[in-house]
């Protein structure tokens, strides 16, 4: 048995300790907002956040998240949430699929740089592909978030 | 079910109680589009657009799949636009695939286009019918009553009813004869912008993808499917496999050899997804190969690309003479083009869940096509199709991927097999590895110039793999509707032409990926032109506008036939929003592209540097003319995500196959556009009250060339092949 916290709330699993996070929170634990698109840490989509640093959950084992905080696009946090209504502002998705790991790493961002460039935007997200091109509207509603942040 | 109205007498809409207390209005298409009539009201079937609650809640059904395109939203707001309603009451429910209604399958870029007038028709009746309801009970005239967000208004006294509360006297309404559609200026909805309905489900992750379905004690199956296409399994050992922590059984799968049927192969079922994919790590499989284990497609392109030197197969309409033409020209230019082939590789991989049990199947999944899967999954199985439940999911993107639903024949049959409800993964290797591929093409064009640099000759001769391969055998030469994509019908004003087709047998399985051949097509004439007008010492853009020449309607079998004036009117915008002609700093350089497809109109100019031989994007201008928006800032997404999908095409995009394996795999060596290489993106939409057309696929064809083009006004240099990445400039 194993416990991992995800979005505040411990979750004890049976799971080989090799299997990769995305597989435990989307298979085991059941919160399927965490998406596959590669499974080697091309895409971003698997992005979570792990002590507030985004990550690559389908690259990391679960014994590597044991005893630490991990949030998933079902959790809230200050930086999230005001992305969230950005999104929502600038109405950014297409089909939605990566969303989760691109807002994932929108929070990871701002947690780190409360003012980013143009410049800081794309060196952050340029991990995460979205097929159906949203980036112009994520680079937007980035900028978008710290305007409403800082209101 | 009560309140049953005359089901007879007025032809496409149907009306009655829920016994929740709700109305419902609903219609159903034929297969020939028609609307026709419902007769049989006695049973609850779900073939239904509108429901009305007592609670005011309007819960409008969309029976077109969503997969990024916006249509959840646009579609439904339509019918909500002609009722009246306020937005804050509506739902939207994701239709289930089924004959009934009409044709779902979401792709040609064809939703609106084809649809949009029966949901009007379907929020106007209802309208109708609650302004009747509500005149009835005031004993007014029904032309004393308006409806506006959510109430009947009497206009005599002001008096107010809410929609929920005109349920039950509507059910005694009877289904007006005809109904009047709103005057464009009236539009709340329609032309204007929603975002989407399902926005907080995606910023939330509980929007339900296919990938995302589970029910109670399902299984993960991943499938090892042989590396060259139609292989089949020789033989196979599973016992390092079932060593695996979760792997529960191993199953061999039969090829089925229809359009869409399973490859086949070895399947890994287990506890979960990661379970399933270490057991297929630990297979031993040895294949038979089959007839495509040799397929090189670099040689391939070659040898398609040699048969351009000779005279093809000839394809209508010829006009003129081009050897007349030639022999007499100042100049003749000679180009050849070559693409490889592409894979969609949607965010979302192919994937189904199937649960086959007593008789019956119920299916979810991702799904562009849901009534093929329906029809596929009842013969597979023997069944009848009313045992058969398609439900659609969200789709993390499509491309014309998810139309094709080998995926779902691979779940029902596990399904069968071991008597559980399984969720068959295909992992991005799958996907890249196994697709069914837009073709490789290859594109001679020659033309002649006279002494005034006009274009008095045009020989255009193409050589790719046909998707009918994939539908019918011994299929060697492109279809007439894929050369119909924009080749022998070309906007050109040029006297003499001729179009030829040469033979392009399928390696792989061929099939329709976003914007389809009007990519290739696109590339080649967009190109050549440009090189034309570099020939003739010319503006490109001035000599592009004058070979189109002048304004006309074209004369063709088209619902939409091409309007050259609206055509020149985009390119014409696209320039001056490009500021075209003016300086540009060192190392940079404009290009300009369009093209008419989906019955749409598009051009797109490029700014790029080249510097160290390394391009970058500086700013893309795109104009779009499709007739009336539905859904303004939707048209805009899509044009932007149009861009970003062409610059992946340019930069980066291409599927290589050896000894019939395909040699990309993933993201790593399939590239993607990525945030760091999209530049600005200045979209522009034309106003118009034409008939709506195409907008998910007309924005992709231009932006290659545009690039292209761009450079060769950059640095001299012209590419006449992508991705640019092989010429070493990304």
């Amino acid at each position: 048995m194993k416990t991992l916290t995800i979005n505040g709330k411990n979750h004890n699993i049976e799971a080989q300790g090799d299997m990769p996070l995305l597989w435990a929170i989307r298979d085991i634990i059941g919160l399927t907002g965490t998406k596959y698109g590669c499974g080697i840490s091309q895409c971003g989509a698997c992005s979570i956040l792990i002590d507030g640093e985004v990550v690559r959950s389908c690259s990391l084992p679960v014994s590597y998240g044991i005893g630490k905080q991990i949030t998933t696009i079902e959790g809230k946090t200050d930086n999230l949430e005001i992305l969230r209504k950005a999104w929502e502002e600038i109405n950014v998705p297409q089909c939605g699929y990566c969303q989760s790991g691109q807002l994932m790493a929108a929070t990871s961002l701002l947690n780190n740089n409360p003012n980013p460039t143009d410049q800081d935007i794309d060196k952050a997200m340029s991990g995460n592909i979205c097929r159906c091109g949203t980036y112009p509207r994520i680079r937007k509603a980035i900028h978008t978030a710290v305007k409403l942040k800082n209101k | 079910m009560e309140g049953m109205q005359n089901m007879s007498r007025r032809n496409f809409v149907k009306v009655f109680g829920l016994a929740s207390g709700g109305l419902i209005i609903g219609c159903q298409f034929s297969s020939e589009k028609k609307i026709v009539r419902i007769d049989d009201g006695t049973t609850f079937t779900p073939n239904l657009f509108v429901q009305l609650k007592k609670d005011g809640k309007l819960i409008l059904v969309c029976s077109r799949s969503e997969m990024g395109q916006g249509i959840r939203t646009s579609l439904i707001s339509a019918i909500a636009d002609e009722m009246e309603a306020d937005w804050n009451y509506v739902s939207v429910e994701q239709a289930t695939g089924d004959k009934k209604f009409g044709n779902q399958n979401t792709d040609g870029s064809r939703s609106v286009r084809t649809i949009l007038d029966p949901m009007r028709k379907m929020g106007a009746t209802a309208k109708a019918m609650l302004i009747s309801a509500a005149a009835k009970k005031w004993q007014v005239s029904e032309s004393d009553c308006t409806a506006e967000m959510h109430y009947v208004i009497n206009k005599n006294n002001n008096k107010k009813l809410f929609f929920g509360d005109l349920v039950e006297d509507t059910m005694q309404i009877e289904i007006p004869k005809d109904v009047t559609l709103k005057d464009k200026k009236d539009f709340k909805y329609i032309g204007k912008t929603l975002k989407s309905i399902d926005i907080k489900d995606f910023t939330h992750g509980s929007a339900i993808y296919g990938l995302d379905a589970r029910l109670p004690n399902m299984k993960f199956a991943t499938i090892a499917r042989c590396p060259s296409a139609f292989g089949t399994v020789k033989s196979f050992d599973k016992t390092n496999t079932l060593k695996v922590a979760g792997v529960e059984s191993v199953v061999e799968l039969e090829q089925v050899k229809k359009p869409f049927g399973m490859f086949g192969g070895v399947a890994v079922i287990a506890t979960n997804t990661w379970a399933a994919i270490q057991g297929r790590n630990n297979l031993d499989i040895t294949w038979n190969n089959g007839k495509n284990g040799k397929y090189d497609s670099k040689k391939y392109k070659q040898k398609i690309t040699n048969r351009l030197h000779n005279k093809a197969k000839v394809v209508p309409p010829t006009t003129g003479n081009v050897n007349t033409a030639f022999s007499k020209a100042s100049q003749i230019v000679e180009a050849t083009y070559q693409l490889p082939h592409l894979a969609h590789a949607p965010m979302e991989t192919p994937n189904a869940l199937a649960w086959v049990h007593d008789g019956k199947c119920e299916v979810w999944a991702p799904l562009q096509d849901p009534q093929t899967a329906r029809a596929d999954t009842a013969a597979y199985l023997g069944i009848d199709l009313k045992n058969v439940t398609i439900n659609v999911t969200f789709l993390g993107g499509g491309f014309g991927r998810k139309s094709k639903p080998d995926f779902v024949n691979e779940a029902v049959a596990l399904s069968k097999k071991i008597n559980a409800p399984v969720q068959v993964v295909w992992t991005r290797e799958d996907d890249v590895q196994n697709s069914y591929y837009h073709a490789t093409s290859a594109q001679y064009l020659k033309a002649s110039l006279d002494k005034n640099g006009t274009v008095t000759g045009w020989l255009h001769r193409t050589a790719f793999p046909s998707i009918n391969s994939t539908f019918m055998p011994k299929v060697d030469y492109a279809a007439g509707w894929e050369i119909g994509q924009g080749m022998n019908n070309n906007p050109f004003e040029i006297e003499n032409t001729r179009f030829e087709n040469a033979k392009a047998e399928a390696y792989v399985r061929i099939g329709w990926l976003r914007s389809v051949c009007a990519i290739f097509h696109s590339f080649g004439i967009n190109s050549f032109i440009d090189e034309l007008a570099d020939k003739a010492q010319k503006d490109p853009l001035q000599f592009k506008l004058d070979l189109i020449g002048k304004d006309k309607i074209r004369e063709e079998n088209s619902p939409h036939p091409l309007n050259t004036k609206r055509l020149k009117n985009v390119i014409n915008i696209a320039a001056k929003k490009a500021n075209w002609g003016r300086n540009l700093p060192e190392g940079h350089g404009l290009g300009i592209a369009f093209y008419y497809s989906f019955y749409s109109y598009v051009a797109t100019v490029v700014e790029v540097s080249v510097i160290n031989n390394k391009v970058k994007l500086h700013t893309i201008w795109t104009v779009l003319d499709c007739g009336m928006i539905l859904n303004k800032d939707n048209v805009l997404n899509q044009m932007q995500g149009a861009a970003v999908f062409g610059t992946s095409i340019a930069l980066h995009g291409k599927i290589t196959a050896k000894d019939g394996a395909i040699e990309q795999s993933n993201f790593h060596d399939y590239k993607m556009a990525r945030m760091n290489d999209i530049p600005p993106i200045d979209v522009t939409l034309v106003e118009s009250d034409e008939a709506p057309t195409g907008v998910g696929e007309p924005g992709v064809p231009p932006v290659a060339p545009a690039i292209t083009n761009a450079i060769f006004n950059a640095t001299g240099k012209r590419y006449r092949s992508l991705p640019l990445s092989d010429h070493g400039l990304v």
